[in-house]
């Protein structure tokens, strides 16, 4: 992976992972790895994407415009319908990383596809590798910087995920 | 990866040989087929759209979508919960911009062609799902009545999804609807529960409050229970609790429900067990209180909504001392008492004579909708008694209110004293 930094650079970046794509799309972000599975009804705001949910230790985190990672989604299926109205309102995520198949988040990105042509990727890691990204994610208070930014890229064969060093 | 093999039928219709809109239902179809790993698509014979509660401009773009592109739907079809109650305007206090979009949303789905229902319980409704047939329903509540109390075969699908199987006619074959699927993956023994505890439905939401944080989405066979407690009103509300506090979709009781009875006899015995006491169910009905405050502001029945068969009890309930005593007192004039059902239940109700029993004693009556999730209660409640753990599970969330949970026989005593009532011997 070639950066704007160069070699040195490209010596911290980790080599892209390899993922199992669910939907389609690219999108780069600050990683937020979620410590417990979240519902987006009634655990994140309709119109900021802010975590609502009181019983979240994440409450106060936004989704919006993170690559978000979590095990699960738990909850509602009217978690579709909230998520392709934040990606609707330009609040949704810039990407998401399970580790289950997960049709209710799934259903929600390809509504906002179908709609909008917002084409915000959702792939699939192994536990062993959510980890890995959790264990190198900086503190929730970094991210408003640039660090840590990862890029998720999947179509409907394949899927990677690059962590990019600026 | 999962091939997914179309019929010649599938393909035409994602060619667009039925138009546009069955063209894009077929393409989220086919999507989740995708993310399922189904290798082929099956023929539904019904389905619930949950689609049509309103959450914001995307829902309502998707529906009118379809609408414009000319899409109906091609098997009977039933809606749940609106976001208003259009039998008895103003009751509802949306911003009018939001009920204009609300309304908007409900027409949509009716332009599609499905049934003006409007309820969470299509369960309750005319012609019921048969054994063994394969539907997409949306709502945790009715996917668990259905697959459970029913024995039909529903994934759990939820927003727009639903919509595009009605109008496809076509799901992926995964999840539920495969027979291997539903078979129980842990024995719940619930032989140390005395009889009596259970004759109520608050118990069975008390239960299924326990087994569902106990078993997550995993799939229940309850032991342990005589059948002459168990009616469908208790199903329902055991599987409504388990569905939000775990991820119940389809649960057995056995002897009772019908899959339990047909095809029993073939499942696994060596599945793990768990154990439910009447000290289980009393730290179940306690989670789901959230406050010690003894002044009570309104008593809220019927969610998932109250069945015809609920609105009897409540009348027995309701002129128990008319009949010992000469005389039964009304509510309390402080403490609003709310019952959410269905406009055809309430039809029902109404020519049975039940109606105007709850009605003469001051309740009232919500219909198309449910006063957990839009403003109906009024803004000065605080504390809020209710028989159904779904509606404590969510409704401190939705609404910022207290909840007590109690048993029928509790709520209608703390309506009339104001206060909450409790008896302890119903839970021991």
């Amino acid at each position: 992976m070639k950066t704007p930094g160069g070699d040195a650079a490209d010596a911290v970046a980790h080599a892209a992972l390899r993922a199992q794509p669910l939907c389609a799309g690219v999108g780069t972000g600050g990683l937020l790895v979620l410590d417990e599975p979240l519902s987006f009804w009634g655990g994140t705001d309709l119109a900021t994407g802010e975590i609502t949910d009181v019983h979240h230790p994440q409450r106060g985190l936004s989704v919006a415009g993170r690559v978000v990672a979590m095990a699960a989604s738990r909850g509602s299926s009217s978690s579709s319908s909230v998520l392709a109205e934040q990606l609707r309102a330009g609040v949704g995520p810039a990407a998401i990383i399970l580790t289950s198949r997960d049709a209710i988040l799934a259903l929600g990105a390809l509504a906002a596809f179908e709609l909008y042509g917002i084409a915000m990727p959702i792939v699939l890691v192994t536990s062993d590798e959510l980890a890995a990204l959790a264990d190198r994610a900086a503190p929730p208070s970094e991210w408003s910087s640039s660090d840590g930014a990862v890029t998720v890229r999947a179509d409907d064969v394949s899927a990677t995920l690059e962590r990019s060093a600026e | 990866m999962v091939a997914l093999k179309l019929t010649d039928d599938d393909q035409a219709k994602l060619d667009g040989a039925a138009g546009e809109g069955v063209a894009m239902a077929m393409r989220m179809v086919i999507a989740l087929a995708g993310v399922m790993q189904a290798d082929r698509l099956i023929d539904i014979a019904s389905a619930h759209i949950d689609g049509c509660l309103y959450h914001g401009q995307a829902g309502l773009d998707f529906a009118e979508r379809l609408v414009t592109l000319g899409a109906r739907v091609a098997v009977p079809t039933t809606l749940n919960v609106s976001s208003l109650d259009l039998l008895h305007p103003g009751l509802v206090r949306l911003a009018p911009a939001d009920a204009g979009q609300a309304k908007r949303l409900m027409d949509a789905y009716l332009a599609l062609g499905a049934r003006s229902t409007w309820t969470c319980a299509p369960y309750q409704e005319a012609d019921r799902p048969a054994y063994g047939t394969d539907i997409a329903w949306a709502e945790s509540n009715a996917i668990v009545f259905a697959n459970s109390a029913l024995g039909a075969r529903t994934e759990r699908y939820g927003d727009f999804i639903d919509v595009c199987a009605a109008i496809t006619g076509r799901v992926p074959y995964a999840g539920l609807h495969i027979e291997e699927h539903r078979a129980p993956t842990v024995a719940v023994d619930c032989s140390a529960i005395p009889s009596p505890v259970l004759d109520g439905e608050a118990a069975w939401a008390a239960l299924g409050h326990a087994v569902g944080a106990q078993v997550a989405s995993g799939i229940p066979l309850l032991t342990g229970i005589d059948p002459r407690v168990v009616d469908e009103d208790r199903l329902k509300a055991f599987g409504a609790a388990a569905a939000s506090a775990g991820g119940v979709a389809l649960f057995h009781v056995e002897s009772v429900t019908p899959e339990a009875r047909q095809a029993g006899r073939g499942w696994a015995r060596d599945i793990s067990s768990i154990g439910i006491s009447a000290a289980d169910l009393r730290a179940a009905r306690d989670q789901l209180t959230t406050t010690a405050q003894p002044k009570l502001d309104a008593v809220s029945l019927g969610t998932p909504h109250l069945s015809l068969t609920e609105f009897a009890k409540l009348a027995v309930e309701l002129t128990r001392g008319e009949l010992t005593a000469g005389s039964a007192e009304p509510f309390h004039p402080e403490c609003a008492v709310w019952i959410s059902t269905s406009r055809s239940v309430l039809a029902e109700a109404r020519q049975h004579g039940y109606v105007q029993i709850v009605e003469r004693f001051g309740g009232r009556v919500v219909v198309d909708t449910c006063t957990y999730l839009v403003p109906i209660l009024a803004e000065s409640v605080r504390t809020v008694m209710t028989t159904s753990g779904k509606w404590a599970w969510y409704a401190p969330t939705n609404l910022g209110v207290d909840v007590v949970f109690g048993t029928l026989a509790e709520c209608v005593a703390s309506a009339r004293a104001g206060r909450v009532v409790r008896d302890e011997n119903a839970w021991r």
